[in-house]
């Protein structure tokens, strides 16, 4: 089994990047692979509560990281330092994430076989 | 681990956010738009001295080239060719695009 990192810095409907990497994940996740998603700059946004995207004609996909769970996927990290920036508390996050600083998380990068960037 | 950026510095936070999250001793790949932090030009706006205290930092001379900035590289930087950028990529255990 190898260690997977999927980062998310982009936010949630201005490209395609962030609905990639959760199809993605869902595939990784098939082939039992160690799964863990991070969260930084914009891509914490990804994680905001209360979207509706009805307006935008776009599927609201903020709802398949609570589904995320299902697939043993449950390694969710979200960096301190790009969240606060951003005015958001783990409170106003769609799903429990642990919160690291930046000195925890370029540790758990640096030990991934496989880092993949959205 | 090495860390790869192809966006300029000036575009995108992408080089701020691998400095931020690169540890002690990694290795940085400038390529694409990313080689203006390389140049003499871009390297105080991009941090470059602060990375080239504690990485290693390389750039993609053929990028350099195309973009006409291949004589302001910066002191401290090493220029590679296609042949280095897979020599780089085979000798780290790990790789990360900042993209």
């Amino acid at each position: 089994m190898k260690k997977f990192m999927f980062v998310n810095r982009k936010a949630p409907y201005g490209t395609i990047y962030a609905l990639e990497s959760l199809e993605v994940v869902l595939i990784a996740a098939t082939f039992d692979q160690d799964v863990s998603l991070v969260f930084l700059d914009d891509g914490v946004y990804e994680l905001a509560k209360g979207q509706d995207t009805q307006g935008i004609g776009i599927k609201n996909h903020s709802k398949t990281y609570r589904a995320l769970d299902g697939y043993d996927v449950e390694k969710l990290y979200v960096e301190r330092e790009s969240m606060q920036a951003r005015g958001l508390s783990e409170d106003d996050l769609i799903v429990d994430v642990e919160v690291l600083s930046s000195v925890e998380m370029a540790a758990l990068m640096a030990e991934q076989d496989v880092v993949l960037s959205f | 681990m090495l860390h790869i950026v192809n966006k300029s510095h000036r575009q995108t936070t992408s080089l701020a956010s691998c400095l931020r999250l690169a540890q002690d001793g990694h290795a940085l790949l400038l390529i694409e738009d990313g080689v203006y932090a390389a140049t003499t030009a871009g390297a105080a706006s991009a941090g470059l001295a602060e990375a080239l205290a504690r990485l290693k930092v390389y750039v993609l001379r053929p990028d350099l080239e195309a973009r006409g900035v291949a004589a302001a590289l910066a002191e401290g930087v090493t220029a590679v060719d296609y042949t280095g950028f897979v020599d780089l990529v085979a000798e780290h255990t790990n790789n990360q695009t900042w993209l």
